[in-house]
């Protein structure tokens, strides 16, 4: 399947990019970050510390046990700062 | 019945609050927060806010839909900037309308409680030293459990 995958504030500058279609046969977050940390270095410093890091996926807090099943769009950042 | 807006550009407070539950004879009491770019050391030369769009809207959304759950209100109001900013400039702004006013300051210190740390925005600082972003403070995170 083939998903897009975001990146906000400190991971989108550690990779590089602020978006990129991905295809994948991750059953789960936790899979595709696998995935993605075995593929540059520049992924691997963006996901070293998954404690660091929150996902959303289809623009709904999720974490990263949750299944991919149906899902187009995942996003990688940094705990919130807003207000 | 509840208003948001998530913009690049300044807002006017003053103007938001007389337009905001403007003719209504059935409010009491209306809160306001306004969230300014603060320096600390004296050194701060720009804050960078960068958010998540589409999410930013939904996720504000949520919070303003359960404030609205959780006590009696008239009206809402959540505006909050994106991009740069100097210090002094207002970052966001809540507005709540009540017929009480135990009813408006809660929902208005709810609203900004989850805004702080589930609302997708971050926060960077750009000084002479160079640029950080500023990381989520664990008080911010247990600041939700008294909800």
């Amino acid at each position: 399947m083939t998903i897009d995958v975001l990146y906000f504030a400190w991971v989108r500058e550690r990779i590089g990019q602020p978006r990129e279609r991905v295809e994948t046969s991750a059953a789960t977050v936790a899979e595709l970050v696998e995935e993605l940390r075995g593929r540059e270095p520049r992924y691997e410093a963006a996901f070293a510390d998954l404690n660091a890091l929150r996902v959303a996926l289809d623009q709904e807090l999720s974490d990263f046990d949750a299944p991919l099943t149906g899902v187009r769009e995942v996003a990688f950042f940094p705990p919130m700062t807003g207000g | 019945m509840a208003t948001i807006r998530v913009q690049e550009a300044p807002f006017d407070a003053g103007a938001e609050l007389d337009a905001f539950a403007a003719g209504r004879t059935d409010v009491g009491a209306v809160v306001t927060f306004n969230g300014v770019v603060r320096d600390d050391g004296g050194a701060l030369a720009e804050m960078l806010i960068e958010h998540y769009p589409g999410m930013t809207e939904r996720a504000i959304g949520k919070i303003v839909e359960e404030a609205v759950r959780r006590w009696s209100l008239a009206d809402c109001l959540v505006i909050h900037r994106y991009g740069a900013m100097k210090p002094g400039d207002r970052i966001m702004m809540v507005a709540t309308a009540a017929p009480h006013r135990a009813d408006a300051f809660a929902a208005a210190e709810y609203l900004m409680d989850y805004l702080k740390s589930r609302a997708p925005f971050w926060k960077k600082e750009r000084s002479a030293d160079g640029e950080s972003w500023v990381a989520a403070k664990d008080e911010d995170e247990a600041a939700l459990d008294r909800w």
